[in-house]
């Protein structure tokens, strides 16, 4: 067989497996998604209204004293020998000691993998709690009923520990004092 | 304990589905009737043939299958570099321009070998055409080329004709990557894996801040991701990233899609030469070394970073995401380099050196549990070397299914063997004789060493994960990782190819009582020895330099 030959096979192939791999099965899957989870196949968005505030599975960057704090970001790639990794621990530690939490949880202090994890474990969204119920001026009690509503964990094969969802939870939390600031007297009045 | 408890039944789930496709896989290449298939694709598959131009007649030779593999391989890389060079207008949501000549060759390249190295940040580079048109089409063609190889080296040595190139590559798409990719696209769509052609979505955040969502057709390129072995994330942080492996169910079934088609490849085998008490032994083997490797990691990373004990205690969760948890990165670390498939859902680059140490020791060997179809190619070619070498301890002709082991045979495992090293090594020594400027280290000291070997085993491997804080986007990393990816993938797959063919023309010899018999556990205890030594020893002393004195450090 000629090499003219040989390579027009060839780009024959390459044109019957472009089209095979690129368009004929992912046009149909992509409708195919629009009919079975139309939620997920968008972006699992979360709308306020008719405004997209976010996505459930995508963390955002919460540095306001406001609202729950997600884990760091930046530098996932520091090794464990890496001096500068032990140095950016202390540093983010000695931050949550000035903010009150004694001691931060391991995952408060650690860069997640992807940068936008969406979770804190449970002990780091409780250390948070008491600043949050100050700031806010909502009894502590009533933050804490919320931590459930947003949890994710083992049995729903969601995390492999009970972990919170900070958006979700922040989201939350902004409803609540929109509802308490309409319908109950001013902050101060509830002491 | 629930890591451990969920490790286990991941890989018991390999163990118990792998006999079933390998069943289906053996079907599909022995071309045995499939009745529920064959109603359907066997006029779709044989009209195409005919459109391509091909009788699907079995080639003569190793030569006659490798020159249609070289030339729609070579094929294949246009349409992907053309679209990396232009990028369109169309589908291009966000308006990226075309990638720089290096970076374009190199990621075309890396995903037209199955390894899939990135070397550019996917969803600030590239748009959701160049995603799908170069991407996810070259993910499912070298993933099939993969298998097809496997296979024709699996028949060869069997003693049956070695096959056809393109009737293998059409048929691992249409019976194999494609249903299986679609099934799995399916769940990972369910468990909440985007699947839009919608552009990323740019929000204002609670606080006011900027944020770009990066949805796209995520879940089918996942799929083909993880059961082809490629490894090529959508986004950059791969599968650590929640719209890729956004549940810990969906991780625990991406780490079994990445063993799932090489188990099942190795109980193939078993199936075409007739003897799956050999193919079973194999099975335990490679699956002992991965239980190893795994306990390791997962131990390591469990137990955490000592460093930092005066500020935290657990496991290390630097670079990890919080709902798969130290221990589950651990396993999907040494299940990643174990099969070739490099995608990596936390910061390898993080993790503790006896994780690094496990993940080198996996892309060294190259068999722990096999990347797609040229892995169990690998094994083989350890078998022989293991048959050889008793043969000589014992004073018999070597034999391995019912055929002679003879010097060809010897000279070309040999050559195959030998080919990783120089593709990893070379270029090591290279970048690191140029200082840590060339190199671009992130991370100082013996993790540094690290890095850079990483980078080239991980190229020649066939597998594509990295330490990725390494400035690997330069010139330098792009052309000299090139040459590593093409000579890691072409070159063995050549002289795999000859040497089956080889194998396949020797007279078939009826076992006598001289015969050592190779399906016994004392023949695959001397393999894992012969695999160890030959396999790992050459790389010892880059280990010594890397993750081990590391660990010294850490421990000191």
């Amino acid at each position: 067989m000629t090499i003219a030959a040989q390579l027009f096979r060839g780009l024959r192939l390459t044109l019957v497996l472009w089209l095979l791999t690129v368009v004929v099965i992912t046009l149909p899957l992509l409708g195919l998604a629009r009919l079975v989870a139309p939620d997920a196949a968008t972006g699992s968005l979360l709308r306020s209204g008719d405004r997209v505030v976010g996505s459930r599975l995508i963390a955002q960057d919460f540095s306001s004293a406001r609202y729950l704090q997600g884990r760091p970001a930046g530098a996932p790639n520091l090794a464990a020998s890496n001096p500068e990794l032990a140095t950016r621990v202390a540093a983010a530690a000695s931050r949550w000691q000035s903010a009150g939490v004694a001691q931060p949880a391991a995952d408060l202090l650690l860069d997640s993998g992807s940068g936008v994890d969406p979770h804190i474990s449970l002990e780091a969204a409780r250390q948070q709690l008491p600043r949050l119920a100050r700031e806010r001026q909502l009894p502590l009690a009533e933050l804490e009923r919320l931590i459930p509503q947003h949890q994710e964990g083992p049995l729903g094969l969601q995390a492999i520990e009970p972990v919170v969802n900070v958006l979700t939870f922040n989201l939350a939390l902004d409803q609540l004092a929109s509802s308490s600031t309409t319908q109950s007297p001013p902050v101060p009045a509830r002491r | 304990m629930l890591p451990w408890l969920l490790a286990a039944v991941t890989l018991a789930a390999v163990v118990l589905t792998g006999p079933s496709l390998g069943r289906h896989l053996f079907e599909v290449f022995d071309d045995r009737p499939q009745p529920a298939w064959d109603r359907w694709l066997n006029p779709i598959e044989a009209a195409l043939l005919r459109w391509i131009g091909d009788a699907g007649r079995s080639a003569e030779s190793a030569s006659g299958y490798l020159a249609p593999l070289l030339i729609s391989n070579a094929l294949f890389a246009l349409p992907a570099l053309a679209l990396l060079l232009l990028q369109p207008h169309w589908l291009n949501p966000l308006g990226f321009g075309g990638l720089r000549w290096d970076l374009a060759l190199h990621t075309t390249i890396s995903f037209l070998t199955n390894i899939d190295q990135q070397h550019l940040i996917p969803e600030q580079s590239l748009g959701t055409l160049a995603q799908l048109g170069a991407m996810q089409f070259l993910m499912f063609v070298s993933a099939g080329t993969g298998l097809a190889v496997g296979f024709a080296v699996i028949r060869g040595f069997s003693g049956r004709p070695i096959g056809n190139f393109h009737r293998d590559l059409l048929h691992s798409l249409t019976r194999v990557l494609i249903p299986a990719s679609l099934l799995l696209a399916l769940f990972l769509l369910v468990c909440g894996v985007p699947m839009t052609l919608a552009p990323p979505l740019q929000i204002t955040t609670l606080e006011g801040g900027r944020q770009l969502l990066p949805r796209g057709p995520i879940a089918l390129f996942e799929a083909i991701k993880q059961l082809g072995e490629n490894g090529g994330g959508f986004v950059s942080a791969n599968s650590a990233h929640p719209y890729e492996n956004p549940t810990l169910l969906t991780n625990l079934v991406s780490t079994w899609a990445m063993l799932i088609i090489p188990a099942a490849t190795i109980d193939a085998f078993g199936r075409f030469v007739g003897n799956r008490r050999q193919s079973t032994l194999l099975l335990a083997l490679v699956f002992g070394l991965l239980l190893i490797g795994a306990a390791v990691a997962m131990g390591a990373e469990q137990a955490g970073n000592p460093v930092l004990e005066s500020w935290l205690s657990g496991g290390n969760l630097q670079g990890k995401e919080l709902r798969f948890g130290a221990g589950l990165t651990g396993l999907w670390a040494a299940v990643t380099t174990g099969t070739m498939t490099g995608a990596v859902n936390g910061a390898i680059d993080a993790a503790m050196p006896l994780t690094i140490l496990t993940t080198l020791f996996n892309l060294f060997l190259q068999v722990v549990v096999c990347g797609q179809g040229t892995g169990i190619a690998y094994l083989l070619v350890f078998v022989l070397l293991a048959v050889f070498l008793t043969g000589l301890m014992v004073g018999r002709t070597p034999e391995f299914l019912g055929r002679k082991v003879e010097k060809p045979q010897v000279v070309w495992a040999s050559l195959i063997l030998l080919i990783h090293p120089i593709f990893v090594l070379i270029p090591a020594a290279l970048t690191l004789a140029g200082g840590s400027d060339l190199a671009g280290n992130s991370n100082p000291g013996s993790h540094g060493i690290s890095q850079v070997v990483y980078e080239y085993a991980s190229a020649a491997a066939n597998n594509g994960s990295g330490l990725e804080g390494l400035g690997d986007g330069t010139p330098w990393w792009n052309l000299t990782t090139s040459v590593s990816l093409l000579g890691g993938r072409f070159l063995p797959i050549a002289a795999l190819l000859a040497l089956a063919d080889g194998f396949r023309r020797k007279p078939a010899l009826e076992p006598s009582p001289g015969t050592l018999r190779t399906d016994t556990g004392l023949f695959t205890g001397v393999t894992a020895v012969v695999l160890v030594i030959l396999g790992a020893l050459t790389f010892f002393p880059v280990l010594a330099l890397g993750p081990i004195a590391e660990a010294l450090t850490l421990a000191s």
